[in-house]
């Protein structure tokens, strides 16, 4: 194993066909190792923050309100309440002496003024250790001003992102249920989908074709009530692998509400996640409207792949991202274009998603689990990736060592998703690697 | 002047940010050094995504990343095998650490983390550390503190030299560019500290530098206790803010003005002339040269550039905010040239706004001041003040946008704008590029309203 990878580290990088075994994954990030994942809190700030009408207050010091203000292209058609950046600001007064009354006057403030449909308070790494008692707070606001405050137990340090995930989901868990309202008899909520760039509004566009009813949208484009009532959607159609799918089992458990897990990144899995929701209503109608949408729209899409295709055959990629769903994507939709890929990794694969990965691979691709700008960077010179395709700390790994980059993460403003996100992302790796300026760079 | 103050007790959109992304700053300014980050891994990263946002460069910052088990038992262990990571990953000369609102309120001893370590490891990197939790100030806080503490712990005092200190605070790379060709043209050694102008805005090299080169060096550093004087921009620095040092020391310069007696001149940002002039003086006066030729010219061009545009700037209403320091410079700088700023905003309340600016513009003025604020009460303040103009850094467009107002870029961070290491602030020529921004976006703004559509304006 290169001495560049920490000793700590080793078992959470393999390479396909030679490294049999289950990676290690799930682990907390070594201390010092530079990675790329954030905390507890983050993982539930960026699941709940699409819910556009609700109060998203962060008790605690500002640093985690500032570093999250408006983070992610998470798109409204309507209120944007989510867009504003609350936080209790605690000073060392309150540090010293509690944070209680100035999240009570907060909220307080707050809800009077905004009128949101309901508030999520995320607790942030030192309100544990001040001996706040949120939960309290939480109850008596929510008895007063008579909407759902929820509290987000997000103490940064309890876990990993991935913890966060599921801390949200949670919070979400008690929203759900509390509204019964009638919905027509073919009726899905989609988890998972953050609606970055309005992708999801691409997928509601398909399933509305297909006569599909979307009920609640969790989280992007999110709405209180419709969260309230998800209970009588008929099934949960989950996208990525972490974050939503404990709510999904939640709801399995509770409401009995089924659930499948898809992605809507290339032409594969997006067709699939049209099929299986056909096939789940047993409908012939639907499976018949869901064969005309795809075949309308990969008849538009194919010529035109076809031409990047031919232009972008033999390119090799790198990637990164955050949820391991996401990545097996990827790896299709690349090849798709012709486009072979040499490192796949995430931020929260479980070893399951690796073990497939593994076996969609090519021979010898770099596999990697949490992994930091050392490693990352010394696998694309390695493998001589062309392209890289990560978040926003991706990409000085990538144009540094003067190669292309594709944004798929939170701060992306072109849809990927969905067929017309195909598109966008094949013009995407051709504009970054057939770009004249990398002459300058050899 | 009325000073106007959050009208609700909570901070929305903060005009701030927290205090290890200042110290980090600092840290990513000396040679061969590397940020830890003592505390939940999500500080580090948060850190860094919004550093790279803004300077498009790598900003590797390792974190010991708490477990529930260290913030119960304390983060010795994780302190231990971070440094250990990271010097297995990075080697560097330097590891910088700057604690957190977890690991200061959970009362952990960095100096005494660091005195076990080296005591029981030799050839370890050097280390300095800064206390900085997040619930004291904000990250200009944070970025005097690691300042202080970097001089704390490297300057060496002995027999004064010709060379001088310039700590020209949080301003861009191009900025400290420009000092640097500064010194070389009044032929004098400086220090400039701290110095990010390479490791944040660094040369192409096909090179993943895992320690960017660039970056004031500790022999440098050690030479600021024997200096001649001290040059250091701003007037507020950590006024205001309790500090581990003791509260009289508010800035690097004071520090060495009080251990090292090393002469220190405190004047604000050398934005617009006579800030400039009074920049370029004492330059003059330690060097005991003239201004060369190149500056009088760039100062004899500012002017005409003045007196070019003078009546697309005159009283135009003018909403400035950002760090404290910052904002006194500039509100100095409109008065110059004849803009009216209507608001002077900051998130950090050091209590000092107010006096700076009245010593600017004098009393009985009617500027608002809101200090300790926040945008979402700047947007609130501003439907009354009807302003022509935003200047600061990008998180106030939203308000821009909707007040159909433009926004000149300045300061940290601009995050929806391309080349932001590149804008330049200080010193006759930054003023120049700052004056014509602002000339032009007043213009611009012009012609788009205008139903001719003049192609002279």
């Amino acid at each position: 194993m290169a001495n560049y990878i920490l000793t700590e580290r080793q078992k959470q990088v393999a390479r396909s066909g030679s490294d049999s075994g289950k990676m290690v994954c799930n682990k907390p990030s070594v201390a010092g190792s530079v990675s790329q994942r954030a905390c507890v809190f983050c993982g539930s700030r960026v699941v709940l923050y699409p819910i556009a009408d609700a109060l998203h207050i962060i008790h605690g010091p500002i640093g985690c309100a500032a570093y999250t203000w408006d983070i992610r292209g998470a798109m409204s058609s309507g209120p944007e309440l989510h867009r504003m950046s609350f936080s209790t600001d605690l000073s060392e007064k309150e540090v010293v002496f509690g944070g209680e009354p100035k999240l009570y006057q907060g909220l307080t403030e707050l809800i009077e003024k905004y009128n949101p449909k309901a508030a999520f308070v995320y607790s942030t790494c030192i309100v544990g250790i001040i001996g706040d008692d949120v939960e309290k707070i939480c109850k008596q606001v929510a008895q007063e001003k008579n909407i759902p405050v929820l509290p987000v137990q997000a103490p940064g340090f309890q876990g990993s992102k991935k913890d966060g995930y599921k801390v949200a989901c949670e919070a979400l868990f008690n929203l759900v249920g509390t509204l019964d309202l009638p919905v027509p008899k073919y009726s899905i909520n989609i988890l998972g989908d953050f609606n970055l760039a309005g992708e999801l509004w691409i997928l509601m566009d398909y399933y509305k074709r297909m006569g599909v009813h979307i009920n609640a949208t969790i989280t992007g484009d999110g709405r209180v009530d419709a969260i309230r009532n998800a209970q009588n959607a008929a099934l949960n159609v989950v996208q990525c692998s972490g974050s939503m799918a404990h709510l999904a089992r939640l709801m399995k458990e509770k409401y009995n509400v089924p659930f499948m897990h898809v992605s809507y990144f290339g032409i594969e899995d997006m067709s699939d996640a049209l099929y299986e929701v056909a096939k789940f209503f047993n409908s012939d109608e639907l499976m018949a409207k869901a064969r005309d949408i795809v075949r309308e729209e990969v008849g538009r899409l194919m010529p035109a792949l076809q031409w990047y295709r031919e232009r972008l055959e033999g390119k090799r990629a790198a990637v990164y991202v955050g949820g391991a769903f996401k990545a097996i994507s990827l790896i299709k939709a690349l090849r798709l274009i012709g486009v072979k890929t040499v490192i796949v990794g995430s931020q929260t694969g479980n070893a399951d998603d690796y073990e497939v990965i593994k076996k969609l691979s090519d021979e010898d691709t770099i596999i990697v689990d949490d992994s930091n700008p050392v490693e990352l960077s010394n696998f694309v010179k390695e493998k001589q990736a062309d392209v890289f395709i990560g978040g926003v700390k991706e990409r000085p790994i990538a144009h540094k060592i003067g190669i292309g980059f594709c944004d798929h993460n939170h701060e992306r403003k072109e849809a990927l998703a969905g067929y017309e996100g195909m598109m966008n992302f094949a013009k995407e790796i051709y504009a970054t690697t057939m770009s004249p300026i990398w002459k300058f760079t050899m | 002047m009325a000073t106007i103050s959050k009208p609700i007790s909570s901070t929305r959109n903060a005009c701030k940010l927290c205090a290890p992304l200042g110290a980090s700053l600092v840290f990513k300014g000396i040679e061969g050094c590397v940020p830890l980050i003592h505390g939940s891994q999500g500080c580090s990263t948060y850190i860094r995504r919004y550093m790279i946002s803004h300077y498009k460069e790598p900003v590797d910052i390792a974190s010991t990343n708490f477990s529930e088990e260290a913030a119960v038992f304390g983060g010795g262990q994780n302190f231990v095998t971070g440094i250990n990571n990271i010097i297995k990953q990075y080697n560097p000369a330097v590891i910088g650490v700057a604690s957190t609102c977890l690991s200061e309120t959970i009362g952990e001893d960095v100096d005494a983390l660091i005195r076990d370590y080296t005591g029981q490891n030799k050839h370890t990197p050097l280390f300095f550390n800064v206390s900085t939790p997040s619930y004291c100030g904000t990250h200009m806080n944070g970025f005097h503190q690691a300042a202080i503490a970097a001089v704390a712990r490297f300057a060496k005092s002995g027999k004064t030299g010709s060379h001088i200190n310039i700590f020209p605070g949080f301003v861009s790379p191009a900025d400290i560019r420009y000092l640097k060709e500064l010194c070389i043209d009044f032929k004098i050694t400086a220090t400039l500290f701290p110095d990010y102008s390479e490791t944040l805005d660094n040369v192409h090299t096909r090179e993943y530098q895992l320690v960017p080169s660039g970056g004031t060096t500790i022999a440098e550093l050690e030479k600021t206790g024997s200096a001649l004087a001290t040059i250091e921009f701003g007037t507020v620095f950590n006024r205001g803010v309790k500090n581990s040092v003791g509260n009289s020391i508010a800035s690097a310069g004071e520090w060495l003005l009080d251990k090292m007696s090393v002469a220190n001149n405190q004047i604000g940002f050398p934005i617009g002339i006579d800030a400039s002039d009074k920049f370029f003086n004492v330059l003059a006066g330690l060097t005991q040269s003239p201004m060369p030729e190149k500056h009088q010219k760039e100062r004899g061009r500012l002017i005409d550039a003045y007196v070019d545009a003078h009546k697309y700037v005159f009283g135009k209403r003018a909403v400035i905010y950002g760090e404290e320091d910052f904002v006194i410079a500039l509100a100095a700088f409109l008065h110059e040239i004849g803009m009216k700023p209507v608001l002077v905003a900051s998130g950090a309340a050091s209590g000092v706004l107010k006096s700076a600016l009245d010593e600017i513009v004098g009393p009985g003025n009617d500027i608002c001041i809101a200090d300790g604020s926040d945008f979402a009460t700047m947007r609130e303040i501003m439907q009354e003040l009807k302003p022509d103009i935003m200047i600061g850094n990008s998180k106030g467009y939203y308000i821009a946008r909707e007040m159909k107002i433009p926004l000149v870029r300045a300061g940290f961070p601009i995050h929806d704008r391309f080349g932001a290491s590149r804008i330049h602030h200080i010193g006759y020529r930054g003023t120049q590029e700052l004056f014509d921004r602002i000339v032009n976006a007043l213009i611009e703004y012009k012609q788009e309203n205008s139903p001719v559509g003049y192609k002279y304006i």
